[in-house]
Order: structure tokens, then sequence, then C-alpha cells
């Protein structure tokens, strides 16, 4: 770990949750670890674990039934729990922006993908509808997709898993933030692609110096990709170490657990909610 | 905690509703002072102490035949939300067991009469059976049948391909018992939401079919013939000929809305 | 296009004929279009069916009601013979079938003029009312559906939700009275509710039977301002009950739009929140509330009957009001045909739309 100020810090989260009939449980507890500028941190548990709410509440998109009850998310000086509904849509795109699985579904189906990139360079870079549009296909070049003229006129559903996600990409390009989120960007992807996916990550993240959370269930991929990484279990962080340690001397019981058995499975666990 | 006590308010404002009108149609008409159709000297009287809600031109008590008319408007409404439920979800249930051509058929037909709106429908078939309280009941009842066929065809479907259909089938009963007895039952829930609303949607259907002339018809103390008896003093400004009795209708009919609002949130939880 | 199939001399002209409909036949859209068509008529034959045998067994002797009170048995016999109510049912039905096919709705019984003039004679009045009312119903259920949807679970929704319920209770026919009683008798803002222009005022020259377009069309600003001063009421009263459901279907549709990866996506790249809903969210949910304007229809179309009824309107309501109450088969036959093709019609150009509208379902 270096003597640099963090880029974002989580301090002693806690969420809980509403279910219809009023009653509440907690999904987040106590959770707190930091992220560095420029590294790439990973953040592995199983489904349910609470992986994607510790996402969803640092890009202050949790569902309406969660609550953040205590706790500091710290970046850049801020604590992003105190900010203004209004003061939010200044932060996310251009501070932080985030990246969801099943990329076919995050892109609006009525639109051309172009447009969506497009619009989403004229929100972040003050240029004009035609300008923006160049930029948006010299993106969805950069991402690697190839004729990406014609690309761009497609509509979500015509693309594949693989290509909607370097749309996403694309769009985060756009909004060039200080913290990228990925939220296991290659689920229900071929293993082909992923590997894909994760080089294209890598490239852009080395090439903007995009600080970068992966969230996964993939120590594999978390040996590749990542720097540190921070284990979770039932919404509690279970260790924070840098991937050699952890793979080398694994503290926590669970941590131990977790690489018997999903080191070994190269699916999603999902069926195990 | 304001959402859970507005989601009950609703169910909680429609039944404390409905349990008044029921009361008042019960133990109301004995209270009266007048008869619904005796005619008095006192005619196009004002609201006042003798007369609470005015009278009209026969110098009847618009009080008591309001009162009156909410006997005859509920039972109207429940057998028409009863009727049409056994027919329509019995009709639904087979033919969402057998499916098939029967079901191909069935299903044709009920779309025809979607295509046509439920009080038009109504309107049509009182005008051909001719005016009185059960050929309007039969009229709204037949418009309100496809719903229920539609919705337990619909549940049938999807309850016919869970497990205890086929163990049903398995331990030797016929089809059509396990269509009837096994799964019908299962499908109630819903049914029981759009009875509510059937139930409100045919008594403004009644109400405004007697409005038009058809179905109740005058001198019968009904809200919709007496709104529609004020409808004739409208420019010279009897309001209370009208107001009262469609303030009864109006409430009656959020009652059973609000029933329905509330049943349907219940069961989503 | 005569092709013999059997000579060769001509043995081109059918090879080519087939294959164009071989290629037309290929073309799924096309097909989806045949197949649409096919079930429309379909409904229809069943429709016209359903028309002639229901009325037909109205109670009522129409050959009385046109002979008057103090007709005698023989005069009776006479009309009966006169209107062919004497043959069998089934070659009365086929009588009227081959008369509809030429566009021939038989004879209002009433005035002895055309049924299908008259009626045509109506529409206009029906429609202006309706697409006036459509367009406030549109007007009052687009924000309140959209501000319940986005303040889900807030005092506000429950509001909108109960204005909602509210108006799904309320009588038609009670709302115009309370709105003639105080715009006309205590306000005097409205016009007596009797038809559509003031008593001794000239209709302006017919041109699409809408008198505020054909007026202005004529240059003649006061008959249209009082073309719409007897508008507005009847409109909005229609208006108010119709937006009832239509509010509860934009909130629904809305709800589960903004529920959407799409959605978290606009808000994740932060999209400012008006685009998120008016853009994103809102033609979304357009497509579900689409499909469910067959049902918006129908409510129109009731109500028109008995707003019609209330304002004095001489639209097709009114008229068909008219026709049932004097045995006037002929006309409420003709109605009914008129209602069911309109809705058939709105049905495919519903589904057309719903092609155009969304990219998935247009290349399938």
């Amino acid at each position: 770990m270096d003597m640099t100020e963090p880029l974002l810090a989580l301090e002693n989260l806690s969420v809980t949750i509403t279910d219809n009939r009023g009653q509440s449980k907690p999904i987040l507890q106590g959770v707190s670890f930091e992220i560095y500028p420029n590294e790439v941190m990973g953040l592995v548990g199983e489904s349910g674990s609470g992986k994607s709410m510790t996402a969803l509440a640092i890009m202050g998109l949790l569902p309406r039934r969660a609550k953040p009850q205590s706790g500091h998310i710290w970046f850049n000086g801020h604590d992003l729990l105190t900010l203004s509904k209004r003061e939010w849509y200044a932060v996310r795109g251009s501070q932080l922006a985030m990246i969801f699985q099943n990329p076919r579904a995050a892109l609006n189906p009525l639109m051309r993908v172009g447009q969506q990139v497009a619009r989403v360079v004229r929100l972040h870079q003050s240029l004009k509808k035609r300008a923006a549009y160049e930029k948006a296909l010299d993106l969805l070049q950069q991402v690697g997709i190839p004729d990406s003229q014609t690309r761009a006129r497609a509509y979500p559903h015509q693309l594949s898993g693989g290509m909607a996600q370097r749309v996403l990409i694309a769009m985060m390009l756009a909004c060039q933030p200080r913290l990228l989120i990925a939220d296991e960007p290659t689920t229900g992807l071929d293993v082909t692609i992923q590997a894909q996916i994760f080089e294209l990550i890598k490239t852009i993240q080395a090439e903007f110096g995009t600080t970068l959370l992966l969230i996964t269930h993939d120590l594999g991929v978390v040996s590749e990709v990542c720097q540190r990484v921070a284990v979770m279990q039932d919404g509690k962080i279970q260790e924070v170490a840098t991937v050699g340690e952890l793979f080398a001397h694994p503290q926590h019981p669970y941590t131990q657990h977790l690489m018997n058995t999903l080191l070994r499975v190269d699916r999603p666990t999902n069926s195990r909610a | 905690m304001l959402h859970l006590l507005l989601r009950h308010f609703t169910l909680l404002l429609g039944s404390t509703l409905l349990i008044g009108f029921i009361g008042v149609a019960w133990i109301g008409p004995t209270q009266m002072k007048y008869e619904p159709e005796k005619v008095s000297r006192n005619t196009y009287e004002r609201p006042s102490k003798d007369y609470p809600f005015g009278t009209d031109k026969f110098g009847r008590d618009i009080q008591t035949r309001v009162v009156h008319a909410t006997q005859l408007d509920l039972r109207i409404a429940f057998t028409v939300a009863l009727i049409s439920f056994a027919v329509g979800s019995v009709i639904g249930a087979i033919v969402g067991y057998y499916g098939d051509w029967l079901d191909a058929i069935v299903m044709r037909g009920v779309d025809v009469l979607f295509a046509f709106p439920s009080f038009l429908l109504a309107m049509v078939i009182t005008g051909v059976l001719g005016d009185s309280e059960r050929n309007v009941i039969t009229a709204v009842t037949i418009a309100y049948i496809p719903y229920f066929v539609r919705l337990t065809r619909g549940q049938m479907l999807t309850v016919r391909t869970l497990p205890y259909a086929d163990a049903a089938i398995s331990i030797g009963n016929p089809s059509w018992r396990v269509a009837l007895i096994h799964l019908l039952p299962n499908t109630l829930a819903p049914s029981l939401v759009q009875m509510s609303m059937v139930a409100g949607w045919a008594i403004l259907d009644t109400a405004g079919l007697a409005f038009l002339g058809l179905g109740i018809t005058s001198p019968t103390a009904e809200w919709g013939v007496m709104i529609s008896e004020g409808a004739q003093r409208i420019t010279t400004g009897e309001w209370w000929m009208w107001l009262y009795p469609g303030a009864a209708l109006v409430l009656a009919a959020f009652a059973f809305n609000l029933i329905g609002d509330g049943l349907r949130n219940l069961l989503q939880q | 296009m005569t092709t013999t199939p059997d000579t060769g001399a001509t043995d081109q002209s059918p090879s080519l004929w087939l294959s164009f409909w071989a290629i037309l036949r290929s073309n799924p859209l096309f097909r989806y279009l045949l197949r649409r068509l096919g079930l429309a008529v379909l409904a229809l034959v069943g429709v016209i069916g359903v028309a002639f045998f229901l009325t037909s067994v109205l109670p009522g002797n129409p050959a009385v009601v046109r002979a008057g009170p103090l007709a005698n048995e023989e005069r009776i016999e006479r009309y009966e013979r006169e209107m062919g109510l004497d043959r069998p049912l089934v070659v009365q039905f086929a009588d009227y079938v081959v008369h509809l096919a030429q566009g021939d709705l038989g004879e209002s019984w009433s005035s002895r003029q055309p049924a299908q003039d008259e009626l045509r004679a109506r529409i206009p009045a029906t429609v202006e009312l309706g697409i006036v009312a459509f367009g406030l119903t549109l007007a009052i259920s687009l924000p309140l559906g959209i501000l319940a949807a986005v303040y889900q679970g807030t005092i506000i929704d429950w509001v909108i939700r109960l204005f909602a319920t509210f108006g799904a209770s309320v009588a038609l026919f009670w709302l115009a009275l309370i709105g003639i009683h105080l715009f006309y008798y205590e306000w005097d803002i409205a016009p007596p509710p009797l038809d559509r222009l003031t008593i001794g005022t000239e209709e302006p020259p017919s041109v699409t039977g809408l008198f505020t377009i054909d007026s202005l069309l004529a240059g003649d600003i006061k008959t249209c301002r009082d073309a719409l001063n007897h508008l507005w009421l009847p409109a909005m009263t229609l208006a108010l009950v119709v937006s009832a459901p239509m509010t509860k279907m934009i909130r629904s549709a809305m709800l589960e739009t903004l529920d959407k990866d799409f959605i978290r996506t606009a808000r994740a790249v932060g999209l400012p929140p008006r685009t998120i809903i008016l853009v994103d969210a809102l033609r979304s949910a357009f497509i579900p509330v689409l499909t469910t304007s067959g049902i918006v229809f129908g409510y129109l179309v009731a109500g028109n009957v008995i707003v019609e009824r209330v304002f004095s309107w001489a639209g097709v309501g009114q008229y068909v009001w008219q026709a049932l109450d004097a045995n006037n088969l002929n006309a409420v036959r003709g109605f009914i045909l008129l209602i069911a093709v309109v809705y058939i019609v709105l049905n495919l150009v519903i589904d057309l739309l719903y092609s155009l509208l969304d990219p998935r379902i247009r290349l399938n």
C-alpha cells in the first residue's frame, strides 16, 4: 500500500432493506475499505453477499426500499451519503460510473446504440450533436467494435452480449469518470468473449488511469486483473489484502473456503443464492 | 410505515363504506317516515327538516327513495357479480383445462364480446329483453361474464402445469373433477378482486341504463331513475333531486372499487 | 389478371403471379398483416351475425310502432309485409347481408331514410366530442400517471391513486349534471346543455363535419367560439372519467419501466432525471399503454352515449338511444357494426403502430 490519500473510502457503512410487510433486515453491516487512485480493486464474494449493494450504495442507486443506516462513503473529501439529489446528478457519470451485468438489458431497447453513446458524450463534453455523434463513433471503434459506422445504427437486441458490453464501456469512456465500477461485467458471456472484455477493461484502465472497482465471484479474474481485493460474506467485509497476499496466505477461513469452491468452478454460482 | 397504513386504509375505508351501505339497505327502510312511492302535494320542496333531501315532482320524499333504492341497487350489484363469476369461471376453467379447439372457439367468442364496450352490450341486451329488474341483471351479467372467462382461463393455464395437477390425475381423478374441484379453487383469489370491481361497475351500469330509461324504470325508487328524473330539472336548479341519489351511487361504487384495489394489493404481497 | 394456367401460350403470366405471391408471402410483415386481416374479417362476420339475431328478438313489433297508436290490424300487417318482417328470420338475415355487402344498412324505420345516411350525418358530432375528450384525457392522465410512478409510495402517489379510484366510481351522468348545474345554472359560464351550437346559429358549411374546424375554414370566428363554448363542458366531463383508468395504466406501465436495467444505466452515466423520465421511461411505457387503448376507446364510446344524452348532443350515441327506444332495428344494427368496425380497425392500427415503435418487433 502506498501513502497517497484514498480516492474512495467506505467507513462502517450499514444498509438495511425493508420488505413489503414493513420488516427490515440488514444487507450491509459495517463495510469499510479504501480504493486508491489508479488501482484496480477487486470485490469478491458469493451471490447475495452484498457486493452489488455496496456498488449501488457508492453510486447512490440503491433500490427504493434500501436505506443507508450509518457510516460514510468518502469521495474526494465529501461524504456521498450527504449529497442532495441534485448534487448526485453532478457526480454520477462525471466522477463515478458503473457498468452492469446483463449488458443487453442495460441499454435502452428503443434507441440506436450510437445515439445512446452520443448523448452521453454530449452530456459530459459540451459538443454539438454532430460532433458528439462522430465522437461516439470514435469511442465505439476504440472499444473494438468492428464496422462501428454500421453497428452504431443497430438496436441493442441486434447486438451480441459482448458487443453490448463494449457499447456500455464506450459510454463509460465518454464519461471519463475518476472511479469506474464494473459489476460482473462478463456474466453470461462466452469464455473467449469474457477474456476479450477483461483485456479491453485492462487496456482502458492503463490508458486513461481510471480507478476501477471490479465486482466478481471469479477469483481467477481477480488474480489476473486486480492489485488488491476485498472479500465479502453476508454483508460484511471479511478480509482486505493485496492479490499476492491473499493467494499466498488467505487469512480468513471464509476466504480459504471461497478459494476452494470458486477457483475450481468456471461458471457463475448464482444457483447457490 | 405510511405506505403500509395507506395500503390497508384503502381496504378499510372500502369495507367500512360497504358495511354502512348494507346497514342502510337492511335497517333503513323501516326507519323512514314516508313511503318511497307515496305522492304528496309538497312537490319540489327544498331540503328541510321535514324532508332532509327534499322532494321530487310528485312530492315524494327523496331521502326515503334513496334509502329504499340502496337495497335494490346493492342486490343487483351482488347478484351480477356472483352469477357472472359463477358462470364465467366455470366456462373459463373448463376451457383453460381442456384447451384445444374448445378453447379456440370460446375465446374467439369472448373476443367478439370484448370488441364491444360492456355498457353498450348491456344497453343493447336490455333493449332486446325489455325493462325489468331480472332483465337488467341478465344483461349486465352477460356483459361481464367474458371478464371471468378470460381471467380464470389464464389462471388455469398456469395452475394446470403445477405438480399438484399431475398428482390429482395420477391418483385417478377424472379430468373434469380435477379442473373444477382441484384447480378452480386455486384461481379464486384474483376472481375475488374481479368480483369486487364488477360489483362496482354493475351498480354504475344499472344506474346508467336506468338513467337512459332502460331496465329499471319510473316510478321504482332506484338511484339512476331518480337522477334521470332530476336531470329533467337541471336547467331550473332543483339540484337536490339528482345530487343525493348520485352521491349514494358514487359512494357505493367507490366502496366496491376501494375493496377491489385493497384486495389486489393484499394479494400482490 | 385472367390467368389460364393450362394453356402454354400465357405460361409466364401465372408463374409470375405465383412468384410475386410467393415473395409477398415470404415477407413476415405481410404474412402477419394477412393473418390479422383474416381474423378481423372473422370477428366482423361474428359481430354481424350476433347483431342481427340479437336485435331481431326485440320484444316490440316495429310495424306496430310505425303504424302508430290508431292503426288497425290490416294496416299493421301491411307494414309488416312492407318491412319484410313476415318472412322467416334466416331469409331476413340473408337479405340483410346482401344489402350490407352493397353498403346498405337498410331503412331507418322511424324516418324512412337509409340508416347509413342518418348515421353518417351523426358521426362528426361524436368524433368531435371524442377527439377533444381524448386530448383532454391525455392532458390529465399523462402528468398524473408519471408523477404517481416517479413518487411511488409517497403521499403524491397516494392522492393520485385515490383520484383514479374515485374517478372510476363516478357516474358520468351525475358528474355531467354537477357540471351543468355549476357552470350553467349557478355561474352562467357555459351555455345551456342543448346540442353543439346556440339555437339560431347557422351551421358552418360542411367540410369535415367538425364545427370548430369547419367554422375556422369558413373564417367564421364567432361560430367557432360558439362551438368551442358548447364543446368544453361535455368533453371535460368525459375526459375526467376516462382519465381515471388511463392514469392507472400509465402509472403501472411507468413503474415497470422505471425498474428496468437500462434506466439504471441512464442514471449511472448521469443523465438528468427529466431526460430519463420523459425520454427513456415514457417512450418505453407508451408501448404497453398503447395496447390498452382499445379499452380506452370503449370507455370513450360508452361515455359518449351518456354525455350526448345529457347535453342533447346530436351524435351517434343519442341516435342509438332513440333507435333503441323506437325499436328501430336497422339503426341499432348499424350502430353496432360501426362500433365493431372502428374497434377492429383501431386494433389493427395499434398493432401496426406497436411494431413501428418497438424495434424488437419490427424485424420479426
